[in-house]
């Protein structure tokens, strides 16, 4: 097994760090860079923002975020919500950002993929996607932050997106977000196999025991996770001896 | 007088993180935006994040070849970062033949899509690896590895990567799926990253402190 990596995926609503339950309800939890700046402190390998309303809104509040973050977070920064051209790849990564996960706009126009992966290269190309169970081993890709369906294919979406050039999955399950419930293991199983990049699970984390086992029967790359962290139910350094105690390979701190 | 460090602005990525880093070690950073400020330089570094040909192109079209090359005749301090690294060498082989900078023998390369057992290797590496060399404590003595422990992870984000036609420019090795990869490249003060030091925690501002002592 290769290295695994810790994630912390911070939504963003305005100013402020948010989270939900499958995506909807979403309740301030507090001050972002309060809260990035400790998980950099307590060792997580990266660090997610994902603006939830952007694409309902149709704007990106995000850059100035990330410039203060990256001011003192020395890590890597995947930036997401509303990203709907390369110059706004440009603008993000120009402010600290490392890579950018799009989602809406990609459906909308999967070109964006391939336009973003030519300019920005594959490591900066991160496909986010939400998938909702409908069915026996079968998800439906949604957008605007889970709120639209598309009819859309997840497994088959992930191979076209790798094809045109994304270099790393965010896969979301809108079914277990927020729950606490663990991951969709199925769905993270499925899409890993298929793809010959990197998946992030996201969307279930709630003990130690879910990681182990979306790592072990998932095949995860890495691992996101949000309520756990911002509610303080399990802390990073734990964490981490907890996987390297199982042998998941993550970074010694 | 604090060290000045000169980034190479060539539009390519993220030059605020490598701002960020270095300032927080105690540098004055200069971003060169036109040719003539390289000139001035202490320390140059060499960011870049995309493909190879777009890099060098960057390069090329703002001037900065050539000083960048009397810049390295003169032996002062230059580090290259990920793609920025990939430039010192002669050729890359990324989407084609590209001829590079040509500081260091050797060629940019693919990453290996196989394990030695012959399973699928998940590209681009993306992730956290220590990096080694056998003889680190007298290699790494007076670099800017110096004082990084062999427990230390790094952040690597690639899909090509430097291969030196010889051992001696290696500084330190990733193991990539049992696969020897390269980490650091050097040439006596020209140095080269594949992990992005800038975002690699406390292990790699040590990086960034001992460029700064150079």
């Amino acid at each position: 097994m290769s290295n695994v990596r810790l994630i912390a995926r911070l939504d963003i609503k305005g100013p402020n760090l948010v989270k939900g339950v499958q995506m909807e309800g979403l309740r301030v939890v507090g001050d972002i860079q309060k809260f990035a700046g400790q998980y950099y402190k307590d060792g997580i390998d990266e660090i997610i923002y994902i603006d939830v309303v952007a694409s309902l809104y149709g704007r990106n509040s995000l850059t100035e975020i990330v410039k203060r973050t990256s001011q003192d977070v020395f890590i890597p920064i995947a930036v997401g919500g509303g990203i709907r051209t390369v110059e706004d790849v440009r603008t993000l990564l120009r402010a600290g950002a490392d890579k950018v996960a799009i989602n809406t706009a990609s459906v909308k126009r999967p070109d964006l993929i391939r336009d973003v992966s030519r300019c920005f290269g594959s490591q900066c190309t991160v496909l986010s996607i939400q998938a909702k169970n409908c069915g026996e081993c079968k998800w439906e890709v949604y957008t605007d932050n889970g709120r639209e369906h598309t009819g859309v294919d997840v497994l088959e979406w992930a191979i076209r997106g790798v094809e045109l050039g994304a270099g790393e999955i965010l896969l979301t399950s809108v079914d277990r977000e927020g729950t606490k419930k663990g991951f969709d293991i199925d769905l993270v199983n499925t899409v890993s196999n298929a793809v010959q990049v990197p998946v992030i699970a996201c969307g279930g984390m709630g003990n130690m025991e879910h990681l182990l086992k979306v790592v072990q029967d998932g095949n995860a790359d890495a691992v996101a996770m949000a309520s756990v962290l911002h509610y303080s139910i399990l802390n990073i350094k734990e964490i981490n001896s907890f996987a390297l105690k199982n042998n998941i390979d993550v970074r010694a701190l | 007088m604090k060290p000045s460090v000169t980034i190479i602005d060539y539009g390519a990525g993220n030059i605020l993180s490598i701002t960020k880093a270095f300032e927080h070690c105690g540098a004055k950073v200069n971003i060169a935006d036109f040719s003539q400020m390289i000139k001035k330089a202490e320390r140059l570094i060499l960011p870049g994040v995309g493909a190879f040909e777009d890099g060098m192109l960057g390069l090329k079209k703002r001037g900065f070849i050539e000083p960048i090359k009397s810049f390295v005749d003169k032996g002062k301090p230059v580090m290259g970062i990920c793609l920025g690294m990939q430039m010192l060498l002669e050729i890359s082989e990324e989407f084609g033949t590209h001829k590079g900078l040509g500081f260091i023998p050797g060629k940019a390369v693919s990453l290996p899509k196989k394990d030695k057992n012959g399973e699928s290797i998940k590209t681009p590496s993306i992730g956290w690896y220590k990096v080694y060399n056998i003889n680190y404590k007298e290699a790494w003595e007076n670099t800017i590895l110096e004082g990084v422990s062999v427990e230390s992870h790094f952040y690597f984000a690639h899909s090509f990567y430097a291969a030196p036609s010889k051992d001696e420019y290696r500084l330190a090795n990733y193991n990539f799926n049992s696969h020897t990869i390269t980490a650091v490249v050097r040439a006596r003060l020209l140095y080269g990253c594949q992990f992005h030091p800038e975002k690699s925690g406390e292990a790699g501002l040590t990086v960034i402190r001992n460029f700064l002592n150079i």
